[in-house]
């Protein structure tokens, strides 16, 4: 195989699990699970994005929509959260 | 309007945006085909002119660097507002029932020992692949911003090992509020800067080094990716900060 026909078959998967997470993300109801599958398919992105060479947007990616986005809106729901 | 109208209304409206959506991407240029002149205009140029290796810093930080102080105040401004929101000033009535009180009177299971250890043998290495990506934007495609991020999180995880008093302690509120104005207002002065020497805002005025991609080459980019870095990284402590101090100092203190 040559590697421009790894690197299309990778893009192309990628492109698929990124669909299915984005799915997956909009499907989840409970808030915290939501939050946990929101990191992972921020993970995807990263994968996506460094896949497509654009490492930079990767590490961004990789450091906001994985790290600091789901770190937020966890202690967002810890706040407003009712004691059981 | 009954449902059926309803229905019918959608189908000419998505109809229309797919046959919309299908027109405009008939039009699009092939797969990986950029046919803009910019980006080899940049490769073409980018050592010679800025000693930078890293092409994408070189224009996030000089090309186009005016954008990125734009982007820059997005997050200070961003910040601040939070903190305005969120800081509780001394004297300041608590209401009956909020639901951060009700938080307060919260179970909270204590941390394990496995996350401890984890997150404590985390801190150092996160601390050092943040200040390199801070640092190295020059030779690479790093930058002041995704550095930021990942220096905040070393301190997160010190939070994260247990230790609140340990995360207050190695960043007190006012250290974090002067290093987001040094890091947001620095970046600034490098372009005020260049005007003062009667160059363009943000012109690369600092000696470019003789190997290009050594740390030391560039100029102002490594420059403004450290003070973007610095920023960054104070603006989310700030911002993850307050939010832990609303949800868990008063838990602590209640317990």
């Amino acid at each position: 195989m040559t590697p421009n026909a790894v690197m299309d078959i990778l893009q192309v998967t990628v492109l698929v699990l990124v669909a299915a997470g984005a799915t997956l993300v909009v499907r989840t109801r409970d808030r915290v699970r939501l939050v946990l599958v929101l990191s992972v398919y921020g993970m995807l992105l990263a994968i996506l994005f460094f896949t497509f060479q654009a490492p930079d947007v990767s590490l961004s990616e990789l450091a906001v929509g994985a790290i600091a986005l789901p770190l937020i809106l966890l202690l967002a729901i810890a706040k407003v959260r009712k004691p059981q | 309007m009954t449902p059926r109208q309803r229905l019918w209304l959608f189908a000419v409206a998505a109809a229309g945006l797919i046959a919309c959506y299908l027109w405009a991407f008939a039009g699009l240029p092939g797969f990986g085909n950029y046919p803009g002149p910019y980006g080899p205009a940049i490769l073409k140029h980018v050592i010679a002119q800025t000693n930078a290796t890293g092409a994408v810093s070189a224009v996030n930080f000089s090309y186009r660097g005016f954008d990125t102080v734009g982007e820059e105040f997005i997050l200070f401004t961003a910040a601040a507002g939070m903190s305005v929101v969120l800081r509780r000033l001394r004297g300041e009535r608590k209401s009956e029932s909020s639901p951060a009180e009700d938080a307060t009177k919260r179970q909270v299971p204590a941390t394990s020992s496995a996350v401890r250890i984890v997150s404590l043998l985390l801190v150092g290495p996160t601390a050092l692949i943040g200040w390199w990506l801070a640092t190295h934007a020059q030779t690479n495609p790093s930058g002041g911003f995704q550095g930021g991020v990942i220096l905040a999180t070393a301190f997160f995880l010190v939070y994260l090992s247990g230790e609140f008093i340990a995360f207050r302690r190695l960043s007190p509120i006012a250290v974090l509020d002067v290093a987001e104005a040094v890091g947001a207002g620095g970046f600034a002065a490098v372009g005020v800067t260049a005007v003062a020497l009667s160059l363009p805002y943000l012109f690369n005025y600092l000696p470019l080094g003789t190997i290009p991609g050594a740390v030391s080459s560039s100029g102002t980019i490594v420059l403004i990716s450290f003070l973007v870095g610095i920023e960054v990284a104070a603006a989310f402590i700030l911002i993850i900060g307050e939010l832990l101090e609303q949800t868990l100092l008063r838990r602590a203190g209640s317990s």
